[in-house]
Order: C-alpha cells, then structure tokens, then sequence
C-alpha cells in the first residue's frame, strides 16, 4: 500500500510561536470540546440570546450614534460573509448528504467547517487573469457591481425590533432595488468576458430576472396590502404574538403568496431549478466562465448573500420575522437567523433535487403561470380584505394547522432519514469511512 | 417535433435609412471540444440565432489513435486490451465481440462454463454502461444526484469486475478461447446479492429521474428521430430501439447461448411524447437494465463447472479469408471485420463502432432547436469518443 508523507513545514519567527501555542490550546481544548459538544451548543444559543438582550437593553440606547453605526457595519459586513461562508460549506454538506456522499469532512477538524475558509484562501492564491481581448475596466467592474448592493441590502433589513441599521419607510422597496441591480453586474461580466457563452449567460440572466420581477414584487404586494406598510419593520411588527399571527396564515391568497413569492425568488437568485445563467451542461459556466480567482469568488458570495437576502425577505413578509412561533422571545435576531437559514436550506434541497428548465419554459412558467396566479392573489386579497374580515380569526388556524402539518412532515421525514442513515449511504462511504 | 418557426429578417429594417447600417447575422459558437456535456472530445459547431441553433456540425477526431492499424501489427491475442479502448464503458463487451469473430474464423470451440461466464459479464457491464449513460444523462438535463446514485451502484459492478480480473476499467477478461481465468469462490453470491440490491432502484431511478416533470418537459418531443431515419442513419442498440424498432441482435442472431435466456427486448413507445424523442432514448437504457438483470439471473443458475477456456496456442493463426461479426454492444452494434493472409495477425481489420454511426444523426436531429436541446440530444445517443474515433 502507498501512502504519501507530508512534507514538514519549518515555521519560524512569530508564526512559530503562533503554531506552539494552536498546538497547546487544541491540545486542552480540543477534547473538552469535544466531550461536551451538546453543552457548548446550547451554550452558545443561550450566551447569544443574553447578548441580544444585553445589547438591546443597556448599550444600545448609551453609546453614541456615529460608534454605533460603525459597530454595525462591520458586523453587518461580517454578518455577510458568514453568511456567505457557512452557505458555501453547507451547500457541500448538504448536496454530500443528498448524494449518499459525505462531503468535506478534513479541513479544520468537525465535518470540515473551515472548507469555504480554505477555499477562500486558495482563491485569493490564484492567479488574477483577465482574457486578453476581454473589456478590461468592466470586466474588473462587474463583480462589485454584483456584490455591494447585495450587502446593501442588509442594510435595511432588520434582524429584531430594534435591531435594524437604518429602519425607513420604504425598506422593501430598497432591497427589491438593489437585489436588482445585481443583475446588471451579470451582464456586464458577461458582455466584457468577451466569450460567446459568457454573453448567453448574460442574456439569459438578463431575460430571466427581468421577467421573474414582475411575479415577485406582486406576491409580495400582497402581504403589503395586509399590512399596510412596505416598512420591514411595522411589517415584522404587526406579526407578533405566536405563529397563527404570521402574516402567512392570516388568509388563503396570502399563503399562496408565499409559495409564489419563493419560486420567484427561486429564479432571481439563479439558483436550480433556474439556473440557466450559469447551467453548466449548456454554457460551460455561464457569465462567469472567463472569471477565475478573488472575481470569482465575489460573484460566488454575492450569490450566497443574496440567496439569503431573498429568504430573510420571505421570514420578514411571510414567516413572522424575528417573532418566535410561539409568545414573544428576547432573543429576535436567532429565530430571524433561524428561519432564513431554513429557508436558504430549502433552496439547496431544491437545486439537488430538480433538473433544470429550459430557456422557454422558464419565460412560459413566468408569463402563463406564476403571473396570472399571482395577479388572481392580489386581487383576491383585497376582495378578501373587504369582505372576509369575520373569516379571518378561524382562517388563521385552519392555515396555520396545515403549515404545522407541513412542518410534521418534514420533520417526519428528516427523522426516517437520519434513523435509516446507515441504509442511505453509500456502500464505499460505509466501506471506507466506519462511523461516520 | 415542436415546430419553432424561424422568422425571416424583417423587411422594416431595409427600410429606414437609420436601420440602413444595422446588419444581423447568425452566430457561430463552437461547443467544445472541451464542454461539459459533450461527453469526451466532440466537437459541434453550432450556428445559431440566439438561443436558436440553426444547424449543428458535429466535428470527431480527437481521439484518435489508430487502433485498427495498430491490429495489423500485433497478434489477435495481444489485440484484446486494444479493444478494451475503444468503449471503454463496456470493455467486456468489446473484447466478447473481437473473441467470437476470431473464433467464428479459427473454428475453436468455447466451453460451456466460458460461455455463460461470457454472457454474465457482458450483460453485467451492460448495466454498468446504461448506469453511466442514464446517471450522465441527469448531469446533462442538470439534476446532479441521479447521477452519484448511477455511479454509486456501478462502483458495485466494477469491484465485482475487479475481484475477478484485477482491472476496474480495461478488463481484458474475455479472451479468445474462452475467459482469461475462472471467478473467485463466492462470487455467485456476491453477484446475486448485487442484482437483489440493484434491482429496486431502478424504482428509485424512475421516480427521481425519469418520471419528473421537468425532466420529461426537457426531453419528450425532442430531438424526435423516426424509425424510418433511424434505420437509414444505421442507428443501432437503445437508439434504434428508441425509434420503435425491435431490433436485438442477442434475439434476432443470437450468440453465446442467447437464445436460452427469457428476456425481452424494450422499444419505445413514446409515451410523452413522439416515438423515437430523447426521453424513449433514455427511458429504453433503463428498460434494458432491468432485462440484463433477469439474463444474469438465469445464467448464474444455469453455471456449470467445467473449464474456462479452450486450449488456444499462443500464436493463433487464422485461415486466410475474412469475417464480419457483430454484437450486440450497450450502444449498438459493434462489428469487426477481420481480413486475413494465415498469419499470426490481420492483413486489415476494420471495426463499426456504433457510437460513431449513432454520432452521424445529430446533424439531423439537431435542426431548429434550442441550445439546452443539444445537450439533451448528445446525451441521449450516448456516444463515447473513445469508440467514435478509434
């Protein structure tokens, strides 16, 4: 049998004392931490949920503004690239999982959580190459213009009642914006790679999110209408009180809406079942084929921020917000973060699911389907909200009753799947990873 | 076939003079040789309209590496790994082929064992090979999982193929005379526990894969090939049978005990659509899956002991004169013509590959159709460069 030494790295200087003291500290800590991996989980949720409390009671209202803005933004932006990171970790995990795979399972020790950090890393490492006949100054354009309105986007999107960096009248209607400028860094990408399936992902992109608009802002009008307010905030707000409250069960179209609203959302973010702009089999990579290195990497997270953009959209409108489904909690931001998080994971378990559509289909699905339906939703409602008002208080259940049948059953099968984990995976994962 | 019509340049824009100067054209992409979904080294030059292909050329001969001139220097049993290379996805099958036209030739007589060790390797690798091209078939609509579960099973088969003769890919196993050496002790078992595993998740394949609406909108009436065009483009295997025609070789000129098996022979019925579409093309690989399943069944029941090979001398000589023979291959019809002058190896031998006679009717298939059809049609026809090009 082979097998490959690795060949010793000689540190010196500060990074040596830096490797003597990770060795130390994961010597000690290593085992504790892993013996009492459940406590440290729990730990940490009820450490974050008294840090929320604490910094919502006592230094939000003390220290001055222009601190507080500044403290804000970088945790925003590094609320992004989290985001963006566990994303890219837990889209391998999770196609591994579906695929009868492990994924990564090396880099950094538990199930490889530092994998999108390595390979963010050897990204940065890469060579940063621009085609010789590609459009220079916009070819280096493109991929911020991808990904500083998606981060703008955070900045109106609240994460609890007062955890909102600037909370404005028309909030929604400012990460619809910038979620659509998105698109115009794809284009542009595409049109200054210079390559011909580059310019068909472009175009694709183009035609695809333009159309998807339309179905998108108008099942979110909906819930706007019920509430009255396209404020993030007073929409969070008017939903408090227990998950019969969220403003997806309080009438039939509107949780219609929800549905429509996340096939859109689907397309917006290129993610399968509408991933034609970068649908590998047919454009090699679509708009981004050309891109390699740090570039790539941006149009990567802009992805992966913005995919949690739209579902923390959805939590927002739809899914109660910050509200816990049950009475109020102090700790807003978690279940925020905790529903978006879901929902991002959906959209995973959708793309390793569903083959992709076709260019024409996707225009039929918009222009035949996803449009009527959402324009009868609209209308429905506000018939709904003029005459139905002495239905509303049992709607409320009976809605509510069937999206916790739902939830059952998803969890149903989340637990068949993980009691019969052994028979799923595969048999050389068995064969050559015991216990895993 | 969906009739997508090509619109004519509009005359309004010969009429005004600020139109005057503006001029459209067709635009010519090259789709490989180095492409996701073209399977290898093919190459397509697509003229297209937007997303609408006008006309694809497909363009072969990257991998070529003469492997029919290389016969006429080398002795018929030093020629058999030679054939492992040609369609490397069923290997087993190549070197059945090559063994029975040599043996159909020199006259030498096959024990029985040999023979239905022949047949459970061939029809194993059969299901190796449809595993590939269906799970390969996903990848090219864009359903990644199918095609981990594809190969997830195949891995199965080749660690079978391997506890027998050592080679997960290029087997060299059938030789002439008979097979290069006898099964391990337990492989009867270990092969039916396989086929006990294997044969639901066909189930699995279908209700993931083949069934889903999405997948049946891709391929159901497209890329239609009608059985009068499929016979006269020489298509051969699953393709042809796509197109409604039943056509077996291992049925019609039975080989290698063929003719004692129960199987049937799957054709399409274009059930979503015309008959002869990619989804017949598709769904006839995961018919015949579970047909091979039955035939390695019955062959390992009807195993006898015995030895596995006829005593050939290490430089056969063959009669002058020449022999066409062909098999029935997990692609098609694989035919070798062998001319010989009575000595120790061919004057000339020419091989029909049937991925390359399958290749040739994508030209006409692929006529105003949309981009995403490409990949479809190329899947569907399952080709492997290795054999197209030789």
């Amino acid at each position: 049998m082979q097998t490959f030494e690795r060949p010793k790295i000689e540190y010196t200087g500060i990074s040596k004392t830096i490797a003597e003291i990770a060795v130390v500290v994961a010597k000690i800590a290593g085992p504790i931490l892993r013996r009492l991996a459940w406590f440290v989980f729990f730990g940490v949720i009820i450490f974050g949920c008294a840090f929320v409390w604490a910094v919502g009671r006592f230094v939000n209202p003390l220290v001055p503004w222009i601190v507080r803005d500044i403290i804000v933004v970088a945790g925003g932006l590094g609320f992004v690239s989290l985001v963006a990171m566990v994303g890219i970790w837990g889209e391998r995990k999770v196609s591994g999982h579906i695929q009868s795979r492990l994924g990564p399972m090396r880099t950094g020790g538990w199930h490889g959580w530092l994998q999108s950090l390595a390979d963010g890393l050897k990204f940065v490492q890469k060579e940063d190459l621009i085609p010789a006949s590609a459009d220079q100054p916009l070819f280096r354009l493109a991929p911020y213009i991808a990904l500083v309105p998606v981060i703008c986007a955070y900045v109106v999107i609240p994460f609890g009642a007062s955890w909102v960096f600037r909370d404005r009248d028309v909030s929604l209607l400012f990460v619809l914006a910038m979620l659509g400028i998105e698109v115009l860094g794809v284009i542009l990408g595409g049109w200054a790679s210079n390559s011909k399936w580059s310019l068909y992902g472009a175009m694709r992109e183009a035609c695809q999110l333009v159309s998807y608009e339309i179905p998108m802002g108008l099942s979110l009008l909906v819930p706007v209408m019920a509430v009255g307010s396209i404020s993030l905030v007073q929409m969070g707000k008017a939903q408090s009180g227990g998950w019969f409250n969220w403003l997806m069960f309080q009438n039939p179209f509107l949780f219609f809406a929800f549905f429509t609203y996340y096939i859109a959302s689907l397309a917006s973010c290129k993610r399968a079942p509408f991933d034609l702009p970068e649908g590998e089999s047919e454009l090699v990579a679509g708009f981004h084929t050309e891109y390699s290195g740090f570039r790539f990497v941006m149009f990567f997270f802009a992805e992966y921020a913005a995919m949690f953009a739209v579902s923390a959209i959805a939590t927002i409108v739809f899914l109660g917000g910050w509200n816990s489904p049950v009475g109020d909690a102090t700790s807003g931001p978690l279940w925020f973060v905790a529903k978006g998080m879901f929902l991002v994971w959906v959209q995973m378990w959708i793309r390793w699911t569903l083959p992709r559509i076709r260019i024409d289909q996707v225009m039929h699905a918009c222009v035949k389907y996803l449009l009527p339906f959402t324009m009868i939703l609209f209308v429905g409602s506000s018939v709904w909200q003029l005459y139905g008002s002495q239905f509303i208080f049992y709607t409320r259940f009976i809605l509510g009753g069937l999206g916790l049948v739902m939830v059952g059953l998803f969890l149903a099968g989340a637990g068949y799947g993980y009691v019969n984990r052994g028979r799923l995976v595969g048999r050389l994962a068995r064969k050559h990873l015991p216990g895993a | 076939m969906k009739e997508i019509e090509i619109h004519a340049q509009p005359d309004l824009l010969h009429e005004g003079e600020i139109a005057s100067d503006i001029r459209t054209e067709e635009l010519l992409v090259n789709m490989g040789p180095q492409h996701p979904s073209t399977h290898g080294v093919l190459r397509v030059v697509l003229v297209t309209d937007g997303e609408l292909i006008l006309k694809a050329t497909p363009h072969i001969g990257y991998l070529h590496r003469c492997a029919e001139k290389i016969a006429e220097n080398v002795s018929y049993r030093q020629y058999t790994p030679y054939t492992d290379r040609m369609d490397y996805l069923a290997a087993m099958n190549n070197n059945l082929g090559f063994a029975l036209a040599v043996e159909k030739m020199g006259g030498i007589e096959v024990p029985e064992r040999a023979q239905y060790l022949r047949v459970i390797f061939a029809e194993l690798n059969r299901i190796a090979s449809h595993l590939v091209a269906v799970g390969s078939y996903g990848l090219d609509m864009g359903a990644f999982t199918p095609f981990l579960y594809c190969f997830r099973e195949r891995e199965w088969i080749v660690d079978l193929f391997e506890s027998v003769c050592g080679a997960r890919l290029t087997y060299s196993y059938i030789t002439i005379g008979g097979v290069r050496e006898d099964i391990p002790e337990g492989f009867v078992s270990q092969c039916k526990e396989f086929l006990d595993f294997f044969e639901p998740k066909i189930r699995e394949y279908n209700d993931l894969l083949s069934y889903n609406h999405i997948f049946i909108n891709r391929t159901g009436n497209v890329g239609v090939c009608p059985a009068d065009m499929a016979i006269g483009y020489g298509l051969t295997g699953p393709c042809l049978r796509g197109s409604g025609v039943k056509w077996d070789l291992r049925k019609n000129t039975p080989y290698c005990k063929y003719d004692e098996f129960d199987f049937d022979v799957p054709v399409g019925d274009g059930r979503f659509g015309a008959v002869g579409d990619c989804w017949d093309r598709y769904f006839v690989r995961v018919m015949e899956m579970t047909q091979s399943v039955r035939i390695v069944r019955q062959a390992l029941e009807r195993l006898s002991d015995g030895p596995v090979s006829a005593k050939v001398p290490r430089m056969l000589k063959l009669p002058a004169g020449e022999i066409y023979f062909e098999v029935e291959n997990p692609r098609g019809q694989l035919g070798f013509y062998i001319v010989s002058e009575g000595g120790n190896s061919p004057y000339r031998l020419k091989v029909r590959g049937p991925s390359f006679c399958n290749l040739s009717v994508l030209e006409g298939l692929a006529k105003n159709c949309l981009l995403a059809d490409i990949a479809a049609m190329i899947g569907s026809l399952d080709v492997v460069m290795g054999e197209v090009d030789r």
